[in-house]
């Protein structure tokens, strides 16, 4: 990977004293994970280039694991971006490269260190999670003058799109020191990623080097977020410490912070609405064997345990990894007196006979059988309404008409890529009747969500009970 | 000499006070194991053998023990004091619960003798008064101790008698494992004698007339099976039962007990039954007959035993069917259910009781042939067959070849009785009995750590945390289990190679297989495309009837890892259509007497199925090393003009460049837009299976031979993969592959599979590899990284362990073939399941990924 900085600052070569490299020496470090080479393609009074170029070795990237995910967590690939693209990498050399530059240290220049010179900053490839629209306000605000060039994925397929890489080059007139910070700072948050574990040290090398900028820069939280890996304690204590050295009132920023995530995600609140409705139908049957199917995270598991007593809960996803969180979220290790031995979460695959749910009193079923292939139903129809038949069945899948009005959805799109088909009202009801005859249940329907009048609640719900 | 007589399978109280020789008594006539002492419980339990206070969780672990062995089937002697019906009670209740039959052997000895022995044993320190009530107890509930379900009591009163004794196992009356047949099994014939007389002499019997009535032989000594049900009902019944009883006389046939016998047996007593379901024809027919004949008949019914197991194990028969647990036990219970199955309490629209279905939920080992329920054909479930098909209400009689499971049928004459509830089809008369039951899958036969047996690796371990993996990507992504007849094992790469510039080389590959002691390869084109199974019927009729897959088209074609190839499904039918087009234009299905085929093909191009790998992976880095090279040439260049001396780094920067332009090379060759089903090329390399046949019998060039034939029916679509043989003995021959190679790979080519000539083949060391791939020196830049080949970088990447990956692959293989042959042999799909499930699991073992 590459980084150039141009100066026309008269001398130009007074970027040697800045940056402590003399113009005339190529000079090597070795790196934990490769080696930096510093070089200076031009160096007259006019104008001054420098090049830092660093090498990662792919093999010990894999073999030694130390190697980042990559923009697409490809943990441990030999094919593998890292060595060619702008990241943490880049940041951490320019660290050691840099590093008396970075921290305005200059014995032989001082009084420059802290004067605007005008200076170009040239990244061949700069991976950028959310593209030039998230790149600009990122360095525009920040006074740069910003040059982008969006790299195709390969020219013989132009039907494939584009890459995810830019060609950028930033000009302004600055102090070097400032802008290496800038860039220490925000390349591995356009890359989004780290290759080093991130943890509570990293807050304070983010104040440090985001020192008189970051605090006022209006994609702050952004920065913050993606800079610590997404973590959120780590980011609030990092907003709180920011505000604080700006004396602004840290439950402001995150109400604001809330607000936004409450706009954002209006589906979250859907699925509130859905475990709610869901629960409260399971509470009122009086049902005392209860299966949630296709339990994931146990979230329904969790609201019934708030809403009421049962003798046996039991959730079951295919997914090993939900369940763990599942088990987690349900502290099923330390399980108050009143449900010891009642809760339980276990793999299990709803196309396939389970015992484990034979005669429950009531299944729920909720946002799952969309996620079946439509020919695998039948086979899911038998083990639960044939086999397992408990009293009450609550299934819940999405309403396809609804979708034209999610705004953000492209038409024609599923909700979800998992999705394997979305139903209308007319086609659920015709399923789920034709499930309530062959297997003698009841059935009735009942919406969720906000009821639009042409197309209906953005969920739909099916109630089956025998007698 | 004093011989007690005891069933090989029984549960053996031995019943005395202390002091009365039970556990000598027991060292001498039974295997150590086969004892289980409370004493020696109690020493479990509390490290002393004669702690009271520790008696109640002694025999906890006591009756545990014994549940465990009687449910495996092992004879067991309880040696305890067992003096009181209610010490006594438990475990006769267990042998009960499993089937087994309780023997008593009581120590009646004088109270002198075991104060005696009791005094000479240090350990016992209880007083003379522990001994005296012990004997008082035994002796009060001594008498009633027959009416407790004790099937046999055996007293011994004195010391003498002890030592005389000699215990006998007597062979079970239903275990006949020592004969083996062949057999011909003959459902309800309920006194059709013209059918049945139709039927022997189909099945090869000559009939004969003897002073005893008639009776019938084979030439090849094949022997006649009777599941019961022969009277009642129909027009000849006495005739019927004379033939009967003289073949089961001269040795010629074996019959099991109907519940029609039963009730006949009843009258027979003199006891009060009523005369309906046909029973008042069987009465006014012997009517006739006289007294001697009637006795004969009452002994003949009497002596019948209610089930056999035979040929070793491998044959169950019974009236109405046998569940595994109650196989070869002797219980009432398993009589009771050899005669009428189990009603599961309701009743029909009809008023009949509503039969337990045990074949349904059957996982026994042993075939079981039964009758009783009358059914329009016989239909295999779960390796458990009905015979009986209604010969006297109009249907006909059949009879079961065994071994061959032929089945052989007479119609009947007309309809002798008419049926309360019709003869019914089963309930989606477009699927087999098995076929529906195999709609829906248990759990359990895919859950938890499992073993495998494989005809070619015995015992194969799947372990759990694979299946849990395996059940996530079969449930989300799979097909219909009923496609999935197989899935491709993986395959290694050579050894590594040692030759500069090279990972991978033939010469390793050839040696590794000289090595094993194969004499000849075959080494065939590795095409880079994506793995697909092909499993084609020769129409939508056939997928229904053979694969019990309705509405879903002619023909699967999926993925490694069981999914659906085509997204696009007038694609996939297409695709389909000229599949089955090229089968019919080159007599494909004639020439294989077959209406279905499996395939292991290559399907091209890669992109078609790696579109998001190569989006999200190998094109964006091609992309950025270019790019970030190129600008750090450009810049090293504009550097080295100013004089610095740059050299090394030029070269250097030149030569990753070099290598980055060849990587995107070697991927963009296996990429190209698919509009059509005409941009797609198919390559089938394996003719896995066709009805009847698994072709791993034959080798590599037939298989070619077979192929190449297929494909000329369409040679836009299919084209057979270059392939030639090497004599691994001629050092020729052996260049000439390792030329060929370079020819393949150096026009870009992904590299070659060198497998053995034989499709299975056998070495010093057990089964060989089936398959190791030899992989072009630029395509492994798509697995290794661009600048792979850059000597520090090759010289790490030569340490890869290959072990787990060729043990993976040879399981994998096993259990692939393994699937074929169940399918083929029409075994329940559960036992398919279960192989092509084990695959899948193996794969989520976590294995270097480049291998």
């Amino acid at each position: 990977m590459l980084l150039s900085l141009t100066t026309t600052h008269q001398p130009a070569t007074d970027l040697g004293f800045l940056l402590h490299k003399n113009p005339d020496r190529v000079q090597s470090f070795e790196l934990s994970f490769g080696r930096a080479l510093v070089f200076y393609p031009e160096a007259t009074a006019e104008r001054c280039t420098v090049a830092l170029q660093v090498e990662v070795d792919p093999v010990a990237l894999v073999r030694d694991r130390r190697g980042p995910g990559g923009a697409e967590g490809l943990l441990d690939q030999y094919v593998n971006d890292r060595p060619y693209t702008a990241s943490s990498f880049l940041s951490v050399a320019m660290g050691q490269v840099f590093r008396s530059a970075l921290s305005g240290l200059c014995k032989d220049r001082p009084g420059l260190v802290g004067d605007p010179i005008p200076l170009r900053a040239c990244l061949p490839v700069l991976p950028c999670r959310g593209g030039e629209s998230f790149l600009r306000p990122l360095f525009e605000p920040l006074g740069y003058r910003v040059e982008v060039t969006r790299l195709p994925l390969d020219e013989r397929f132009p039907e494939w799109g584009e890459s995810p890489y830019y060609s950028v080059a930033l000009e302004q007139l600055i102090p070097l020191k400032d802008l290496l910070a800038h860039l220490y700072v925000l390349i591995p948050v356009l890359d989004d990623d780290k290759h080093y574990w991130v943890g509570q040290d990293e807050i304070e090398k983010l104040l440090r080097r985001g020192e008189g900028w970051l605090a006022q820069h209006p994609e702050r939280e952004q920065i913050t977020h993606r800079y610590l890996k997404r973590q959120r304690s780590l980011t609030r204590d990092a907003l709180e410490r920011l505000c604080f050295e700006d004396g602004e009132d840290p439950d402001q920023v995150q109400n604001a912070q809330e607000a936004t995530e409450a706009r954002l995600e209006a589906s979250l609140s859907l699925n509130e609405r859905r475990i709610q409705t869901v629960a409260e139908l399971i509470v009122q049957s009086g049902a005392k064997r209860v299966v949630d199917l296709g339990c994931g995270e146990g979230r329904l598991l969790q609201a019934l345990m708030k809403a009421g007593s049962f003798d046996e809960l039991l959730g079951i996803d295919v997914s090993c990894r939900a369940l763990g969180i599942a088990h987690k979220r349900l502290h099923l290790d330390e399980l108050p007196h009143k449900w010891q031995g009642k809760v339980q979460v276990a793999q299990g695959a709803l196309t396939y006979r389970d015992d484990r749910v034979k005669g429950v009193d009531a299944a729920a079923v909720v946002e799952v059988i969309e996620h079946m292939e439509a020919d695998r139903l039948e086979a899911f129809e038998q083990a639960l309404f044939g086999c397992a038949r408990p009293r009450m069945v609550v299934l819940t899948t999405p309403n396809a008409e609804y979708n034209v009005r999610f705004l953000n959805l492209v038409p024609g799109r599923l909700r979800h890529d998992d999705h394997r088909f979305e139903w209308s009202r007319a086609e659920f009801r015709a399923w789920a009747q034709g499930v309530a005859e062959r297997n003698e249940y009841e059935v009735e329907f009942s919406p969720i969500g906000a009821e639009d009048p042409e197309v209906g609640a953005p969920t739909q719900l099916a109630i089956f009970s025998r007698s | 000499m004093n011989t007690l007589t005891i069933p090989e399978l029984s549960l053996v109280l031995l019943v005395g006070p202390s002091g009365s020789g039970k556990s000598t008594f027991a060292r001498a006539h039974f295997g150590s194991t086969e004892c289980v002492s409370s004493d020696f419980c109690r020493g479990l339990v509390s490290d002393d053998e004669n702690d009271q206070a520790a008696t109640p969780d002694a025999f906890e672990v006591l009756n545990l023990i014994v549940a465990k062995r009687l449910a495996a089937g092992r004879l067991t002697v309880v040696d305890a004091t067992n003096l009181r019906p209610e010490d006594r009670k438990r475990l006769i209740a267990l042998a009960r619960e499993y089937h087994v039959l309780t023997v008593a052997i009581v120590f009646d000895l004088p109270e002198r003798v075991c104060q005696e022995r009791n005094r000479e044993r240090p350990d016992r320190n209880f007083g003379p008064h522990v001994i005296r009530n012990q004997i008082q107890t035994l002796r009060r509930y001594q008498r009633g101790m027959d009416r407790e379900g004790i099937r046999q009591i055996f007293t011994l009163g004195s010391p003498e008698e002890v030592a005389e004794v000699q215990i006998q196992r007597q062979r079970l009356w239903t275990n006949r494992r020592d004969e083996s047949g062949p057999f011909d099994i003959i459902g309800d014939v309920h006194g059709c004698y013209e059918e049945l007389c139709l039927l022997l002499e189909r099945l090869g019997y000559s009939l004969e007339e003897t002073p005893e009535g008639p009776c019938a032989s084979h030439p090849e000594g094949r022997k006649v099976i009777f599941l019961g049900d022969i009277v009642d009902r129909g027009p000849r019944i006495m005739d019927a039962l004379k033939l009967v009883m003289n073949m089961v006389a001269a040795g010629r046939a074996f019959m099991v007990p109907g519940n029609h016998e039963a009730k006949l047996l009843k009258k027979l007593q003199g006891r009060q039954v009523t005369l309906t379901h046909g029973l008042a024809d069987t009465v006014a027919q012997l009517e006739q007959a006289d007294p001697a004949f009637l006795e004969a008949v009452r002994k003949f019914i009497d002596g019948l035993i209610g089930h056999f197991v035979l040929d070793g194990g491998k044959l169950v028969v019974a009236h109405a069917g046998m569940k595994a647990e109650m196989q070869g036990r002797a219980s009432g219970a398993a009589r009771i259910f050899a005669l009428y199955g189990e009603s599961t309490g309701e009743t029909d629209e009809y008023g009949l009781p509503v039969r337990y279905d045990w074949a349904a939920d059957y996982r026994g080992k042993a075939m079981v042939v039964y009758g009783h329920t009358p059914v329009p054909e016989p239909e295999w479930l779960n390796n458990t067959l009905c015979l009986d098909t209604g010969c006297v209400f109009g249907g006909k009689l059949t009879a079961l070849r065994y071994p061959e499971k032929e089945l052989v049928s007479v119609p009947a004459r007309k309809v002798y009785f008419e049926p309360i509830r019709p003869l019914q089809a089963t309930e989606d008369p477009s699927l087999s009995a098995q076929q529906a039951y195999d709609n829906l899958l248990d759990l359990e036969d895919v859950l938890g750590k499992r073993l495998v047996h494989t005809r070619l690796v015995p015992k194969l371990t799947v372990r759990e945390e694979n299946a849990r993996a395996a059940l996530e990507v079969m449930s989300r992504f799979a097909l219909s289990p009923k496609w999935l007849i197989y899935l491709p094992p993986t395959m290694s790469p050579t050894e590594t190679s040692e030759r500069s510039g090279y990972l991978e080389h033939p010469a390793e590959a050839f040696a590794y297989f000289r090595k094993y002691g194969v004499k000849q390869v075959v080494c065939e084109e590795k095409h880079m495309g994506s793995r697909a199974v092909v499993v084609l019927c020769r129409s939508e009729e056939v997928a229904q009837r053979r694969f019990g897959i309705q509405g879903d088209g002619p023909g699967a074609c999926y993925t490694r890892t069981g999914r659906r190839f085509f997204t696009d499904r007038d694609m996939e039918a297409a695709f389909f259509g000229r599949l089955q087009a090229a089968c019919e234009s080159t007599g494909f299905w004639d020439r294989f007497q077959t209406d279905w085929v499996c395939l292991d093909c290559e399907l091209m191009p890669w992109s078609a199925k790696a579109q998001e790998l190569l989006k999200r992976q190998y094109a964006p880095v091609a992309t950025a090393a270019q790019a970030d090279l190129q600008a750090g040439l450009d810049l090293l260049l504009q550097a080295q003009g100013r004089g610095l001396d740059l050299s090394r780094e030029v070269e250097g920067i030149q030569g990753r460049l070099a290598m980055a332009r060849a990587f995107q090379a070697a991927y963009r060759q296996y990429c190209w837009p698919v509009s059509s089903l005409d941009d797609f090329r198919l390559a089938p390399f394996h003719l896995l299976a066709t009805e009847g046949a698994v072709h791993t019998d034959q080798n590599h060039l037939w298989h070619m031979e077979m192929l190449t034939q297929l494909c000329s029916g369409d040679p836009k679509l299919m084209f057979t993969t270059a392939h030639r043989t090497v004599n691994l003995e001629d050092e020729t021959e052996v260049e000439a592959g390792i030329q060929w190679w370079e020819a393949l790979t150096g026009k870009g080519g992904e590299g070659m599979v060198v497998k053995p000539l034989d499709f299975i083949s056998h070495g010093p060391r057990g089964l060989n590899q089936p398959a190791v791939k030899v992989r072009g020196r630029e395509y492994l830049r798509i697995i290794y990284g661009p600048d792979y080949t850059a000597t520090e970088h090759l010289e790490r990447l030569r340490s890869r362990g290959l072990s787990t990956k060729r043990s993976m692959a040879l399981r994998e293989f096993a259990l692939g073939i393994e699937a074929l042959e169940r399918f083929v042999r029409r075994e329940p799909l559960r036992k398919v399941h279960e192989c092509v499930f084990g695959v899948l699991a193996m794969e989520s073992e976590p294995v270097d990924p480049r291998l």
